[in-house]
């Protein structure tokens, strides 16, 4: 992907990001980590990472950050103005992002991995059709990969019922279990003495 | 040329960003919201390294389940911890962590 696009993204991503930390209304927060995740699916999408990249904008910008705004609208909480600032944990917080930020830095430039490039190690769809044609893999997958389009979503859904098929209900059992346990938390509050 | 160290440098930065701000701020509901931002830096990270590490000429598609299934704990991590802070609200009416000390002794 051309630099220019991929520094946009990461400012955009960052950006909101230092905006959700440091902004004081709740609500401005919640829509900052909105956008945030809108520039994260979109360097997921430059990683030819198609459906994580949907399900990212699905799931946390559309799902789960209309339920935070729900839940700080429900409770009404209002921008926190005129409260003294918590001076020390300010001071560690950024010293410890700024640190680690600094071994992650250090650490990848010393890694010889880090330095491939999307022009560098190419996707190679003909061959993967010729290797994975032999295998008794879906024919549809094999299909799109000898027309030239990576088959993203087929070759998940492949990887996750052939070999995550088990992970997969115990997912369904606990998304299950925190329905119920949601309402059992929501309820009992109400009830109170009864 | 962007390479997958760039793309690593964001998800730390992402990362410590989340992690600053669950040190720092006060308000519970922003502390879950850094946490969100911190399990979506170890996302990307994921999803560079599974297409960097080429199998068949193919991206890793087994680091993407592993996203695919963090995403989902994610979303039902956020349905119980909003509804505990609901909880924690009508008990103390307040959202301020400073405001639960019960365990402090």
């Amino acid at each position: 992907m051309p630099p220019l696009l991929f520094y946009l993204l990461a400012l955009i991503t960052l950006g909101f990001g230092l905006m959700v930390v440091t902004g004081r209304n709740p609500v401005t927060c919640a829509l900052s980590l909105a956008a945030s995740f809108v520039g994260l699916a979109t360097l997921f999408l430059s990683l030819d990472a198609y459906f994580i990249g949907i399900i990212q904008i699905l799931v946390y910008a559309g799902a789960v950050m209309v339920l935070f705004l729900f839940i700080i609208m429900l409770l009404d909480i209002k921008a926190e103005e005129g409260k003294q600032m918590n001076l020390p944990a300010i001071i560690s917080g950024v010293l410890l992002a700024v640190l680690l930020t600094l071994q992650i830095i250090a650490v990848v430039s010393s890694t010889a991995m880090a330095k491939q490039s999307t022009q560098s190690a190419p996707l190679e769809l003909a061959a993967a059709a010729e290797k994975i044609g032999n295998a008794a893999l879906l024919p549809t997958i094999t299909n799109d990969l000898k027309t030239g389009t990576l088959p993203d979503i087929k070759l998940i859904g492949f990887t996750l019922f052939d070999q995550y098929g088990f992970h997969l209900q115990v997912i369904g059992l606990l998304l299950l279990v925190g329905t119920v346990g949601v309402v059992v938390l929501s309820k009992r509050e109400k009830g109170g003495a009864a | 040329m962007i390479t997958l160290g760039h793309y690593l440098v964001v998800s730390g930065m992402l990362f410590a960003l989340g992690l600053a701000g669950v040190i720092a701020r006060r308000n519970i509901l922003i502390v879950y919201m850094c946490l969100e931002m911190m399990l979506s830096a170890a996302n990307l990270a994921l999803v560079g390294f599974s297409r960097f590490h080429l199998v068949n000429g193919l991206p890793d598609y087994t680091a993407q389940s592993l996203v695919f299934f963090t995403i989902t704990v994610a979303a039902a991590e956020v349905a119980v911890g909003l509804a505990i802070i609901v909880a924690l609200f009508r008990t103390k009416q307040s959202v301020d962590v400073e405001s639960v000390t019960k365990l402090q002794g």
